[in-house]
């Protein structure tokens, strides 16, 4: 399978990285390159193989139903949650209008 | 004798200063002053020169009242700019998280400074770990302090460790953390001539750490000697409740138990590995590698890993996806950069900020990621990735019917120059080729040097060991470090 220009448009949508014309024909043939390269992974046989989901067997743990159990994790740490926010106002996060 | 003390390791340090040969401050000091003088490798991002300096003493403090010092007490380390530090900026070497200040510290640095270890300062590192030469930083190529033998080219560190491994090799710390997704580790330790270990997946706590693909990403120590990263993992690994993959297994004691007999053990050859297009000089080195091995008792068997030639791109499906799924979380919102285009809307305001935030690799791969993972390709790409991960898997459990430990490579070739191979994704991937089966083996994994090349440049031998036994791996590389009495050190040019 390969891409062209629109596939990288809509792609770049979805991983909503803006891209100009010049940017989008500059990756079609990189990301052909690459897809043609794993496309070696079709010849391998693998009915019957179930999927890898964990590389190493482990248990889903469940924490202790407690409120605030790790202070790390905790609640109660708004000013911590915001102190990196580009803009961050009245104890939210601030974003451009939305109207939908 | 202030600057001989950059000539030590962590044990070296640790036994001197909890010995009273010298004071954690005049190491701290020492090795402040190597960082300050080495601006040219670009190894940092930023220093740290008062956190180091405020550890070293508190271990004085303890020493003179008598209070045990900790494993890694009194050694100022360098730390991978991917793991969180509080209230020091951390940016995975992207634009998107410059200015970034974590208000918590990771579990794997929170765990080295408990142990009495102090911060030289944030290594720089391929952006968000993707890559395999130390190009892709959004704050410049780190330089490896190595050069071919009467030229003066830069020349790669390998990556993405790459400021880890340079800082190293350049005596400008002791030891350096690391994270291993695809042989990160292991391939820039080759390349700088020093030893590096990726545990088992699940060892060393994921939390706190920038996220690149969360299945295979696993923290690890890169430091002169094999010794030196048995102490360092010691002092980086343990359960965590805060990571969901964190092994609820104690840590063993591997310093106390390394043990360079061999006798008993078998290692194992992988015959997929010797593939075209590796250096002569690599597989000299691997030959050399049986002979270490076979004189330190261990007996030689021939094996076979049947889908190692599909381990990589099935890598390079799966890391992507992975890491566009996490590499979402960039929006413009909750922290890092914000590019807000006059009267635009929050879609835009994402698009264009993750268009500046992002590096050319970084975009590269969350295209991949996100194609492979998009409704209609998910079952040929994705689906079909995770059933060969599976196979990579199963060889290597067959394989451990007949070896306890395997010998390989670390890398196809040695160092080359920057710039080399920055317009060729494709050929710079191929680095990681001997590295990437046991990342998605979760298996732990070790380079340690073996020699030099014609051109003065070193060389890794690569050990990889079954779930659990990183003391399997650090005894095998023992046996080769012994052996190998690997002295060069790169001449000082910075």
């Amino acid at each position: 399978m390969s891409v062209n220009k629109a596939d990288v448009a809509k792609i770049a949508s979805l991983a909503r990285i803006r891209m100009d014309d010049a940017a989008l024909e500059r990756m079609v043939p990189e990301l052909n390159n690459i897809l043609g390269w794993v496309e070696q992974l079709g010849e391998v046989d693998t009915s019957g193989v179930e999927p890898m989901t964990a590389v190493i067997a482990n248990t889903l743990r469940l924490r202790d139903d407690v409120v605030d159990a790790d202070p790390l994790t905790a609640g109660g740490r708004r000013e911590d949650v915001l102190a990196n926010a580009p803009a961050a106002e009245h104890g939210f996060f601030g974003v451009p209008k939305v109207i939908e | 004798m202030m600057s001989d003390l950059t000539q030590l390791g962590v044990k070296a340090i640790r036994d001197g200063v909890s010995g009273g040969d010298f004071t954690a401050r005049e190491v701290a000091e020492a090795f402040n002053a190597a960082v300050a003088g080495a601006a040219a490798l670009n190894a940092f991002i930023v220093t740290t020169p008062d956190h180091a300096l405020a550890a070293a003493d508190a271990v004085d403090e303890r020493r003179a009242q008598g209070e045990a010092l900790g494993v890694m007490g009194g050694v100022p380390i360098g730390m991978k700019d991917l793991f969180c530090t509080k209230g020091v900026q951390t940016t995975a070497a992207s634009h998107i998280l410059e200015g970034f200040i974590p208000q918590y510290e990771s579990t794997v640095s929170s765990n080295l400074w408990a142990a009495g270890a102090g911060m030289l300062g944030k290594l720089n590192l391929d952006q968000f770990a993707m890559g395999s030469s130390n190009e892709t930083s959004y704050f410049g190529n780190v330089s490896s302090p190595w050069r071919k033998d009467g030229t003066n080219a830069a020349m790669s560190p390998g990556g993405s460790s790459g400021g880890s491994a340079a800082s190293v090799s350049a005596r400008i710390a002791p030891a350096a953390t690391g994270t291993d997704t695809g042989g990160s580790i292991r391939q820039p330790a080759a390349f700088a001539g020093i030893c590096g270990i990726k545990p088992t997946y699940g060892r060393c706590s994921r939390w706190g750490v920038v996220a690149f693909a969360s299945s295979l990403d696993q923290a690890g120590p890169m430091a002169h000697s094999v010794e030196d990263c048995a102490i360092m993992l010691g002092a980086m690994a343990g359960f965590d409740p805060k990571d969901a993959t964190s092994l609820k297994m104690d840590v063993p004691d591997w310093e106390a138990a390394l043990d360079a007999d061999l006798k008993g053990k078998r290692i194992g050859i992988p015959r997929e590995y010797r593939m075209e297009g590796t250096d002569q000089a690599i597989l000299d080195s691997w030959e050399q590698g049986k002979a270490w091995l076979r004189d330190a008792g261990a007996e030689i068997v021939d094996i076979s890993l049947p889908h190692t030639k599909y381990a990589l791109p099935a890598y390079y499906i799966i890391a992507p996806a992975e890491a566009s799924s996490n590499l979402a979380r960039y929006d413009g919102v909750r922290y890092g950069l914000r590019d807000l285009p006059e009267g635009s809307g929050l879609q835009d305001m994402y698009a264009a900020t993750r268009a500046a935030g992002f590096g050319d690799e970084v975009k590269r791969r969350v295209l991949i990621g996100t194609y492979v993972l998009s409704a209609g390709f998910y079952d040929a790409y994705y689906t079909q990735a995770q059933k060969i991960r599976a196979l990579v898997a199963q060889d290597f459990a067959q394989a451990w019917a007949q070896c306890d430990a395997i010998l390989a490579p670390t890398t196809p070739t040695a160092s080359f120059p920057l710039g080399s191979l920055s317009d060729d994704p494709l050929t710079m991937y191929l680095n990681d080729v001997f590295a990437v089966p046991a990342s998605l083996a979760g298996l732990p994994a070790m380079s340690v040097p073996c020699g030099v090349t014609s051109e003065g440049l070193p060389l890794g031998l690569q050990l990889v060991g079954k779930a659990f036994d990183e003391q399997g791996v650090l005894n095998a590389g023992l046996a080769i470090e012994e052996r190998a009495g690997f002295t060069a050190k790169p001449e000082k040019w910075w």
